[in-house]
Parts: C-alpha cells; structure tokens; sequence
C-alpha cells in the first residue's frame, strides 16, 4: 500500500496538486514557497495537468484571482510564505466572508523587521481572525495528507470557509525525507470533483458575491462564519476517517504521543514536534511521565478538546512559534490557557516562545523545558512565563 | 553496516555542498534507509559559508533540528578551515573528511586538536581529470560513502550510475566520468 518515496515538502505539496489538478493556481514566488508553484507550472508545460496558472504581479492580486476563481466556481488554490501573506491581508477577509473555499499552501516564515528568510509561525499567526480555517504538518507526510484532506473540509457545505495548510518554512519544506505517497487514482476519487450549489457563472443562477453589508446585515455573516467554523470540527474529524481508508494513516484535531500517563506535557505545533517526541523518549527512559501533544488544527481552535487532554497533567508548556507582544503571552498560549480555565483544569501552565526567525529547537531544548516543569511543580521553583527557548545571552 | 549516522557538510555556496547532501539522501534512501537531507540557509551567495546535512537511519526520523555533534564532518572546501570551526562538536571516535591536495601533516594542525580520524581526497584533480571541470560533488560524495561506510561500494556505484542515467538522460557522455570520478574518490581517499 503507498508508494515509498523521498521529497522535499514543497515537491510534496507540489506532487498533490497534480494529482488534485484544481483549475486554478494564481501565485507570485516568496521564499520558502516559490518551488511549489514553480513545480506546479512545469507539470502544466509538460501536460500532465490543465490547471489554470496566473502569473500576477503581487499577492494581493494573487489572492484575487484566486478568490475571483473560486467565486466563479472554479476549484482554486494559491501558495506563499511570510511578507507574501501580509500582502494578502484585505483579501483574505473577502474570501472568508464571502464563503470562498479557496485552498492555500502556507509555507511558514518569518514576517520582516528585521528581514529574515526562516521559519516562524508569525504569518499565518498573524492571519488567525481573518476566517480561515487553519492546518499545521510536522512532517513532509503530514503536509501531503493535509493538502488532499484540505480540498473536502474547505468545499463542505457545513463550511465553505477557505483553508491554509501549513508547513514550517526550510525545515520541513527543503528537507527531503521518507514519504509515502498515494496512488494518483486513489487521490483523484478521494478528492472528487468541486460542485458548488452557486457560483458567478451559473447562467441559470445569477447572483452576486461580496456586496455591501451594512450594520443589519454584517453580525449576522459574522455569526454564519462562526458557526461554519464550528462545523468544520466534525467535518475535519469525517474526513481525516475517510482519508484513513486510502492512506492508513490517523489524523485527529490534535496528536497525542504518551499523554496517557503523562504528568509533564508540552503543546507544541509543526516540526518541532518531532524533535519533542524525542525528547519525550529520553525522558521516559529515566522514568518521567512525560507527554506531548501537536497541535495540528489551529482554526477552528480545539479548545475544550485540548483542555480535556490535559485535565490529568501536573504541569503544561506551551510553545508558541510566534510573538504576539500583548506581554500576555503567543496565539497558542493565550488560547490555550483561556481555554483550560474555562474547563476547570488546575494543571500549572507556563507559556515559552522558541524558534523565533528560524531560531534551532533542539532535543536539548525540549528536555530543559520538561525540566523547568518539574521543577516548578516538586521543588517550588517559581513559574517563570513567556521565557524564549535558547535565546543567546 | 552502520544504521544512525549524522554527517554535516561545509562548503561555499554554489560549489554544491547542499547537492551532495541531498544525493547521499538519495542513495541511502534507494537502499531501503530512512534519511533527511537539508541545507541551513543563510543570506545565500556564490561563495559564502553553508552548511548542510544528513541524517541516515535504519529508524524513522522524528527531529528536525540542525546537527551539533556529528560523526562526521565533510568539507568542501578547504579554505573554511580558516574561518569555520568545522570540527565543533564533532565525535572523536567519528572522522572529518577534507577536500585537499595538501598532505595531512599540514591540514591536522588546522583542526583545533581534533582527535578522530582524518581523511583528505584531492576532488579538484580528480574532477579535473575526469569531468575536465571542477565539480567537486561526485568525488566528495564517493568519498563519504567508503568512510561512512553507509553502504557497500558496489550497490553504491550501482544507485550512482542509475542516478545519473537518469539525471543526465540528455548529456550521456558526462556519465562515464563521473562514474570514474567517484571510482578513484573511493581508491583514493586516505
């Protein structure tokens, strides 16, 4: 089952949407993310898929036309990292609030100032209140299968609500590791084919898209985006079964790896993840319950499901892979521990930031974090918040 | 056969360090392992430091962090050995390998007391001789193979010459000399 290869993240991603053939990629290149349109306009020179490729002159019109494609019932997809995505900033609320379930990969990079090319999750942190649903890989793998699943939850018709699948930016996308691919056939019947019930080129059908809401009507489109997003919860969690059935592979809001026992547990999301899996097993080894969860759907954010996760921990970090300066904390630490209070979880939690601009997270790092839990929770250690992971004295 | 090797390269930019790397993914992977390669990138410009590396395992690999205490160290290009500390943390029960026409006596005073194995290979003339270019990827990457030991010479001349069939379809007649630059990287290397 599977086919056994090896590739880059970004040949990854690139490999699935030949296989999906959308009808439409707009896109303008940005490190990390360039290879996969560029991929992707060579399998289109060579024949092997008829996507629609626009070139555009920036982002913004790169989301335009994706969103414009997509409105017109096109199956329609985009890629880009970092200063790429904040370029896209005003369209992407369109998008969302116009029902448009555009699929863009997001190759995370560090937002400018001060310019830097590597990974950080700041871009599509960034992008969390803009109404996209939002999907993190750990792996190659993992950025391969949530791209093929991402098709069926954004075109549900209890969501209808654009999707940016994310990989961490160098680390896993120009790596080349181990993968398993699907079968082009298999691919191609999973993700079927886009049929929206109303789209601007329904000639039987006229109809506008995007217009004018003034203040009776704006709450409520709020509302339906909302409850679009709660929707795709359930929708998320159907898929990822189906998608078991072709793959073998589970999938899951979040990862759970030794919580079952666990005392000490990190909350992490993307490549890092792996790296803390190993530190979960030196740490096992010496006889400290520790646990890790990876969270892999951050929009919508499973909250009560996380905080029920860790009802039985001694002690939590959570790692934020981006700065939010509100001095309270990352996007993911706020979220979380809000949503540990309202379920009444009593478990210590602290809130660290590492990997900042591609800042390395090593095994090392992981274990030290572990320590300073226990510390905290059997030697009266004071709780330290919102510490940086290997910040250079 | 060894079944968990970390290796770290150091090379300039554009002389192909971060090819090699993928490369030796690439073998290694063809011979049933489970590898990662990857470059770390800096401001990337012809010439400037890079370093690259591999992981090689019988195990799937879960981190995915840069290496800081390798087994082996590559280097490319001889001159970093003046501004690259290309030793650090590398085992001494592992080995460097340097590209040099230089003999050893005067390239281990350079290695900061390093005390696992030197190996050093002259990839310019080889590459010279063979390619009529100076490519130094095949030989460095021959070179690696026998000292890692990563995997038997002939299945690694094997995966190479079906690797180039393929990658150079179009330009045949490189691939005879390439084959014959990792040969004589694999003899000559000591």
């Amino acid at each position: 089952m599977g086919i056994r290869e090896r590739m880059s993240g970004n040949e990854a991603v690139a490999h699935a949407i030949k296989q999906v053939n959308p009808d439409v990629m707009a896109a303008f290149p940005i490190t990390p993310s360039t290879e996969i349109p560029q991929m992707v306009s060579t399998f289109i020179a060579n024949g092997e898929i008829d996507t629609e490729f626009i070139p555009v002159e920036s982002e913004h019109s790169s989301m335009s036309a994706t969103m414009g494609a997509c409105a017109a019932g096109a199956r329609a997809i985009t890629a880009t990292s970092s200063c790429g995505l904040a370029f896209m900033w005003e369209v992407l609320y369109v998008a969302a609030s116009d029902r448009l379930p555009v699929v863009m990969a997001v190759v995370n990079r560090a937002l400018t100032g001060p310019i830097n090319i590597n990974c950080d999750h700041s871009d599509s942190m960034g992008a969390r209140d803009s109404g996209w649903l939002q999907i993190y890989a750990e792996t190659n793998q993992e950025a391969y299968d949530n791209y093929i699943q991402s098709f069926l939850i954004a075109e549900h018709p209890d969501v209808r609500l654009p999707m940016m699948v994310c990989q961490d930016g160098f680390i896993t996308s120009h790596a080349v590791m181990n993968i398993e691919l699907i079968e082009d056939e298999k691919v191609k019947n999973f993700v079927g084919t886009y049929n929206p019930e109303n789209y601007l080129l329904n000639a039987d059908m006229p109809m506008a898209i995007g217009p004018y809401a003034n203040s009776p009507f704006y709450m409520e489109t709020k509302m339906n985006q909302r409850i679009a997003m709660k929707n795709a919860k359930k929708v998320i969690l159907e898929v990822a079964k189906e998608f078991e059935k072709i793959s073998g592979r589970k999938y899951g809001l979040f990862e759970e790896y030794k919580m079952d026992d666990a005392e000490y547990a990190i909350v992490i999301m993307g490549s890092a993840a792996g790296t803390t899996k190993d530190a979960v097993d030196a740490l096992r080894a010496e006889g400290i319950k520790a646990g890790m969860i990876k969270i892999r759907v951050f929009r919508p954010f499973p909250g009560e499901e996380l905080a029920a996760a860790l009802s039985k921990v001694k002690a939590v970090a959570i790692l934020d892979r981006a700065e939010s300066f509100s001095g309270q904390g990352g996007p993911v630490g706020s979220e979380l521990k809000a949503a540990l209070m309202d379920a009444g979880v009593s478990a210590k939690a602290v809130n660290y930031f590492y990997g900042l601009g591609g800042r390395d997270y090593t095994v090392g790092d992981a274990e030290k974090v572990y320590r300073n839990l226990i510390d905290m929770t059997e030697n009266g250690k004071k709780l330290e918040q919102f510490k940086y992971i290997g910040l250079r004295k | 056969m060894k079944k968990n090797i970390e290796i770290r390269w150091h090379g300039r930019g554009g002389q192909g360090a971060k090819t090699a790397a993928l490369l030796l993914a690439d073998v290694a992977f063809n011979t049933g392992m489970y590898v990662q390669g990857f470059p770390e990138y800096g401001p990337e410009r012809m010439g400037a430091p890079i370093t690259a590396y591999n992981r090689l395992s019988s195990d799937e690999i879960r981190v995915h962090s840069n290496i800081y205490e390798p087994e082996f160290v590559v280097v490319v290009d001889e001159t970093l050995l003046h501004s690259v500390d290309v030793t650090s943390g590398l085992s001494e029960d592992g080995a460097i390998i340097i590209n040099t026409a230089e003999p050893k006596e005067k390239i281990i005073p350079l290695l900061k007391g390093y005390k696992g194995r030197v190996y050093t290979i002259d990839a310019r003339r080889i590459s010279m001789e063979t390619l009529g270019k100076y490519f130094p990827n095949s030989p460095m990457l021959a070179a690696v193979v026998k000292v890692t030991g990563v995997m038997e010479k002939d299945v690694f001349l094997a995966e190479m010459e079906a690797s180039y069939r393929h990658k150079f379809a179009k330009k045949p007649e490189v691939i005879e000399g390439n084959m014959r630059a990792l040969t004589m990287a694999f003899e000559e290397v000591q």
